[in-house]
């Protein structure tokens, strides 16, 4: 959903695993929708981690924990965070729709996999990459204290972890953040370049 | 600097957005029927048509049951998606190849073969594995659905422009080694991020001697070292591949093609952001072990010592044992991965003169109606069935069981596939990587088996 982004701080779920992949996210079975309903991706996020084969919560999953199954809202569990090369394998958007869905605004992980990255930008959800050392820190803090917060400051391209006050900045290029500070998507700018477009097929 | 990728990019670059991403232009869109429909129902919101539509082609594949086909789907959820990209296809102007349409099968199966993904070319489609067209000397990557939209409406996509790398293969591949036992080499050694932000160039003598099949198999897991896209320059084999196919320049127009196709090489000046070198000698029939494509080892290696327990857990496996004998229940040969004639070639080789396995369901499904029409012409039909084996329908089946191809949970399969992800081929399924040669193997012996004992 086109949203608009400015200072982000809130509380953060923690998933502390690597190379966790989109069919993870959202598994294949419910890639069957032909719509964009953000709820029902949102729902079944993480669907095989988080429910048993009955529909029950798995106790051990971290987003059915007491610290942690409150659903995001202003300022609580906006922020996921994730080990490094979140979101690799297949393609499918779905994944952002299923982690916009849930609620969250911003993933922060040590690194992302290219297109599940695009995929987070082009639905407003901001994807922050952070060195190893700011992300073993903040899954660290937020062990001690799973209440505790950062803060993701989008016009100045910098994240906090306000427990321990260490600052990262983490990059956006120009174009990208223009959008999401107004939400704008790349198909209301190409609606614009029709002659640029024609002029480079009459170019060829 | 001065590398195929820089060529072809840059030739098709419409603008560069001031520290922003590239607006490139797109020469083929393909859509499928599980990425498409939330992007035409973003075009109908915004009131817009396509602004080319004679450059993108549309089939079901993932959804398609793999018997039957001629009567309706059962799954009415997977019906409605076939049946909305059929509507979606002819309300937008589109062409469509629907079920039972001759021209039907995996998009990736379907591009190359009707001459649709052409050498130069930069070709998207809602599916990671879009790296496959790479093959024919395109520039092909996988997209989401807001990036499908974008270039249904404009024919062109911002996007960053990534790295550029080069693989090279060098030397001659062993007895049973083939283009899938490179890739999850390569990957073995990589890992599944080892190239994220990188476009690959494959190269050498290994790489070059790959036919157009095994070319497209090894093009296909580029996303699964991480890569957006992997390419091959194209030559000889690419254009003799290519000649008479249905799509492909005729006449004139190939004369003109081919001689344009011939400067499509990276200069002997080329310089890649990263580049790797292995040596064909080195690679052996692989199997994975784990649950990500990069968990991958020699058919008769042991599962490392470091391998993570919850992917051992989930496989029933231990670190440091072998999988040789290991019984198994499944065995799929198919995908857009090993779905095409010199796969099913590859199988027959070893089940000729034998027979399945009595503990093994096998799935052989043709990557499309063509393969299919293939298969039979060169009667390897026959020599399966007398395996005790049966050739179903085209589609992507098995390979993210979207269709009533499902492995149950806590079987083995050993599958000619590109993903073996928790719960990919099915919840609880337990996926073995594998080529056509050693997916055989166990099929007939319904063990994990080293097909060199089985070949002459």
């Amino acid at each position: 959903m086109k949203q608009k982004f400015d200072i982000i701080q809130s509380t953060c779920i923690p998933l502390p695993l690597e190379n966790v992949d989109t069919d993870q996210i959202i598994p294949a079975r419910f890639l069957k929708a032909t719509t964009r309903d953000e709820k029902f991706f949102g729902d079944n996020l993480f669907r095989d981690w988080r429910f048993d084969k009955d529909d029950q919560p798995k106790a051990d999953f971290v987003f059915n924990q007491p610290d942690f199954c409150q659903a995001p809202s202003e300022g609580v569990h906006q922020v996921l965070v994730a080990g490094k090369n979140f979101g690799s394998g297949s393609s499918r958007e779905h994944a952002a729709w299923a982690i916009a869905g849930y609620g969250f605004r911003v993933v922060i992980s040590s690194f992302f996999a290219d297109i599940h990255k695009n995929n987070e930008l082009n639905n407003f959800v901001l994807p922050v990459v952070v060195s190893e050392d700011f992300l073993a820190e903040l899954f660290a803090t937020i062990k001690a204290d799973p209440s505790a917060q950062v803060k993701v400051d989008v016009p100045a391209q910098v994240v906090t972890n306000l427990t321990t006050g260490r600052s990262e900045s983490f990059e956006i290029n120009g174009y990208k953040k223009y959008c999401l500070l107004n939400a704008l998507d790349d198909i209301d700018y190409l609606l614009e370049q029709k002659a640029k477009i024609e002029a480079f097929e009459a170019g060829r | 600097m001065n590398t195929l990728f820089d060529k072809i990019w840059d030739s098709h670059v419409v603008s560069l957005i001031e520290d922003g991403p590239t607006q490139l232009y797109i020469d083929r869109l393909y859509c499928h029927e599980v990425t498409s429909p939330q992007a035409f129902d973003g075009m109908r919101a915004r009131g817009i048509k396509c602004l080319r539509p004679e450059k993108i082609f549309c089939m079901p594949d993932h959804n398609t049951p793999t018997h039957d086909q001629d009567k309706p789907i059962e799954d009415p959820v997977s019906k409605k998606q076939v049946d909305a990209l059929e509507r979606n296809a002819a309300e937008f102007g589109l062409t469509h190849f629907g079920m039972m349409n001759p021209k039907n099968g995996i998009i990736h199966v379907v591009g190359p073969e009707r001459g649709l993904s052409l050498p130069g070319m930069t070709i998207v489609c809602g599916d990671s594995h879009t790296s496959t067209h790479g093959a024919m000397g395109a520039v092909a990557f996988g997209i989401g659905t807001s990036e499908v939209e974008m270039v249904l409406a404009s024919q062109c996509i911002l996007q960053q422009k990534p790295k550029s790398m080069r693989i090279s293969v060098e030397g001659e591949l062993g007895k049973g080694v083939t283009a899938k036992d490179v890739a999850l080499y390569i990957m073995s050694k990589l890992t599944t991020s080892g190239a994220t932000g990188y476009f690959v160039e494959y190269a050498g003598s290994a790489v070059r001697s790959l036919s157009m099949e095994g070319r497209l198999t090894l093009c296909n897991l580029s996303i699964e070292m991480g890569a957006r896209g992997g390419f091959i320059a194209p030559d000889e084999t690419t254009f003799e591949y290519i000649k008479g196919r249905e799509y492909a320049p005729k006449g004139e127009d190939w004369d003109k093609a081919v001689e344009y196709w011939k400067t499509l090489r990276s200069g002997d000046d080329a310089v890649f952001d990263r580049e790797v070198c292995y040596d064909a000698a080195d690679i052996t029939p692989m199997i994975t072990y784990g649950t990500n494509p990069g968990m991958g080892m020699a058919i008769d290696g042991t599962i490392p010592a470091d391998t993570a327990k919850k992917s051992l857990d989930y496989m029933g496996f231990q670190a440091g044992e072998s999988l040789l004998g290991k019984s198994i229940d499944y065995v799929f040969l198919g995908a857009c991965t090993n779905g095409r004639i010199e796969d099913f070639r590859a199988f027959a080789s070893i089940a000729k003169g034998r027979r399945k396995a009595d503990n093994v369901t096998a799935w052989l499904v043709p990557g499309s109606w063509m393969v299919k029409e293939q298969i039979e012409a060169e009667g390897l039909d026959k020599v399966l069935e007398e395996a005790g084996f049966a050739i179903r329908q085209p589609g992507c089946s098995a390979c993210l069981a979207m269709n009533d191809d499902k492995i149950p949970a806590g079987k083995y399969s050993v599958s000619t596939s590109n993903r073996n992800f928790e719960g990919r081929q099915g919840p609880g399924a337990r996926t073995l990587l594998c080529s056509p040669l050693v997916a055989a193997a166990a099929a007939v012996t319904g063990v994990i088996t080293d097909p060199r004992t089985l070949m002459d």
